[in-house]
């Protein structure tokens, strides 16, 4: 028996997440004090903003998605271009907008540019977050079909789904202060806006504040509860001399996944449909699924390529890089075949009110939304797609890279757009977000892969695994 | 000159097989075909053979599916007889194109699947009324065929090959 080597949280990688979360910290609390306080200060910021081509933006948010109302008639007309020019200039001209309007559209502004830090934290929030939990959907597959090729990365997977619990508790403080009415990201929790809207009104036996919490709550505690024990299960086997915590482990692992794909959709639905309560679509859960699962074995591969270049998982060959990168091949196709089935169906169907939400995301957001096409489909596809170049960390990497870059988009896109309308822009809060999450994740994961050997030395399949090759 | 003698050794399990073949090409000997009943992992890579070129023309066929797939939309739904698409009766390729992607994807995949399988049957001169050229009908069933052409090396091939698990080991002499 060779000795177990254990992971030494290196000080450069240390004090790099932690950096990053200061960076990113200050970032995000910029964001929170250049968002406006009042509606006043948010028309100051559009006025100084603005200059000169200000009829066309202000043009966009009358017709962008408008919680409280949604315009349908103006988004319908989105596209004439001339429509929308023939009243450009509109806030001089005081007699073609009523009194009324002008108000109401201020402090609509108003609270997408208030959203706007929040937006910016939640997208990260959530994004880091989902990678977790994608690995733990990835992991739980591994388990549940007695995999032999894949126990020799259980370590680094146990390793990243260690930030699903701290990672979800931020998202679910979030979604609290939400219902504290902080801030504008669920505009159904306003008890204002559901009075004046009907279909809101509708389902307000589900959208409701207390049970949305408690939904959340108990995805979280059943997601992590499947881990505690898998994971326990998992360092138990490496001491034992049967294989009674490896079938506990197969047999919590299968109730996991039944678990899993239910509660993912639903809170799919909950904590990114909702942003947009007049819009639906049936294959949301499956998007945002193959979305968080081709990100998490991305983060997968990325650290384990990582690690093998620090020379620790030795027992890790190219065939399971390969492995995983037909992974991250497959389901970016996956993903893309989603992303396409839900477009083209609302887009041929054409019907008002979900056709808006596709209309917003190419008028205001044209160059993320086709952008992350690019990334998560063609790029992946084109780079990945030589059996040869799967084995080849620097194309791994490479993928990897545009890939989780491409995905953070696909989660903005979900979200911003429904949260401040054409008020968007990645900039400082936006990157800040980003980089604090990332400077947890990484502080997070890389302390759990302290915690134990870097290989499941009791697992029944780790001989399989470590002689697997293509 | 090569001769029209060969050496036919039969074996009756793969990995014997697998380590019969490094063995014999170890020993400088030329292996000239492997007749198994099923395809064995690694088989290729153990005798040497050149890593197949199918998969480049799968991405060649499949460029060219897409292509054509292309042109028939355009010509069928566009040109020749325009179509009003999901109520938006805009007669463009481009912004149409979201309805043509399911027959574009198709096709890609449909010239692609066929093209390799026809160039499959070329490259291995497969076609039908083709006779067997398997030299021995057990190598259907459960039995591995080894076949060496011989010179004047018999007597140490046969032994070698004995050596390597070979349950039965023959001549034969081919009439063409």
């Amino acid at each position: 028996m060779e000795k177990q080597m254990m992971y030494i949280f290196p000080k450069k990688i240390k004090s790099l997440s932690v950096y990053l979360m200061v960076a990113g910290f200050f970032g995000l609390v910029y964001g929170f004090l250049s968002a406006p306080k009042n509606i006043e200060e948010s028309k100051a910021i559009i006025a100084t903003s603005h200059g000169d081509h200000h009829g066309g933006e202000h043009n966009a948010h009358t017709s962008g998605l408008h919680g409280a109302s949604p315009n349908i008639k103006n988004a319908t007309n989105y596209s004439g271009g001339d429509m929308h020019v023939s009243s450009n200039t509109e806030i001089k001209n005081a007699e073609i907008h009523s009194e009324d309007h002008d108000n109401e559209h201020d402090e609509h502004v108003y609270h997408q540019l208030a959203n706007k830090p929040w937006a910016a934290l939640y997208v990260s929030a959530f994004y880091f977050f989902m990678i977790s939990l994608g690995v733990l959907a990835f992991y739980g597959i591994q388990r549940a079909a007695q995999a032999g090729w894949s126990p020799v990365l259980f370590r680094v997977m146990e390793s990243i789904t260690g930030y699903l619990l701290p990672g979800g508790l931020i998202v679910i403080v979030i979604l609290f202060l939400s219902g504290l009415h902080l801030n504008h990201l669920f505009i159904w929790m306003d008890p204002e806006v559901v009075a004046h809207d009907k279909l809101i009104a509708g389902k307000v036996g589900y959208l409701n504040t207390p049970f949305f919490l408690a939904r959340a709550i108990f995805f979280l505690s059943g997601w992590s509860l499947y881990r505690f024990f898998s994971r326990k299960f998992s360092l138990a086997q490496d001491k034992a001399s049967d294989i009674s915590n490896h079938k506990k482990n197969f047999r919590i692992s299968a109730a996991f996944l039944v678990f899993f794909i239910v509660t993912e959709s639903i809170m799919s639905w909950d904590w990114i449909m909702s942003i947009d309560p007049h819009w639906f679509s049936t294959l949301f859960g499956w998007y945002v699924f193959a979305s968080m699962v081709v990100s998490g074995v991305t983060a997968i591969a990325l650290i384990t390529i990582y690690l093998k270049s620090r020379g620790y998982l030795e027992f890790v060959n190219d065939s399971h890089i390969h492995d995983l990168a037909k992974f991250m091949f497959g389901f970016s196709i996956f993903w893309t075949y989603l992303w396409f089935s839900q477009f083209m169906l609302i887009w041929f169907s054409n019907i008002p009110e979900e056709v808006t939400y596709f209309i917003s995301r190419i008028e205001d957001y044209n160059l993320p939304f086709f952008g992350m096409l690019v990334m998560n489909f063609i790029f992946p596809l084109l780079v990945l797609i030589n059996s040869d170049y799967k084995r080849k960390n620097y194309f791994v990497v490479m993928a990897g890279i545009v890939i989780l870059l491409g995905h953070y988009i696909d989660i903005f896109n979900m979200i911003m757009p429904s949260a401040v309308g054409d008020k968007w822009f990645i900039g400082v809060p936006e990157i800040g977000g980003f980089l604090f999450f990332l400077g947890l994740f990484v502080f997070i994961v890389f302390k759990e892969l302290t915690k134990a050997p870097l290989l499941t030395t009791g697992d029944p399949y780790v001989q399989e695994s470590k002689n697997f090759h293509y | 000159m090569s001769s029209n003698r060969f050496i036919h050794a039969l074996y009756d399990d793969d990995d014997t097989l697998l380590k019969a073949v490094k063995n014999i090409r170890s020993q400088k000997y030329e292996i000239d075909e492997v007749y198994t009943p099923f395809p064995v992992h690694g088989l290729d890579k153990a005798l040497g053979i050149e890593e197949t070129r199918i998969a480049i023309m799968a991405f060649i066929y499949g460029c060219i599916g897409l292509i054509v797939a292309f042109i028939m939309m355009d010509f069928i739904m566009i040109k020749d007889w325009p179509q009003n698409i999901g109520g938006k009766p805009s007669f463009s390729f481009l912004e149409n194109m979201p309805s043509f992607v399911p027959v574009m994807f198709e096709m890609t995949v449909f010239f692609a699947a066929h093209l390799m399988v026809i160039t499959f049957y070329l490259r291995s001169k497969l076609w039908p009324f083709k006779k067997a050229e398997n030299p021995n009908p057990l190598t259907t069933d459960d039995k591995f065929l080894i076949e060496i052409e011989l010179n004047d090396n018999e007597k140490g091939l046969t032994t070698l090959l004995k050596k390597s698990g070979a349950v039965e080991v023959s001549i034969i002499e081919k009439s063409e």
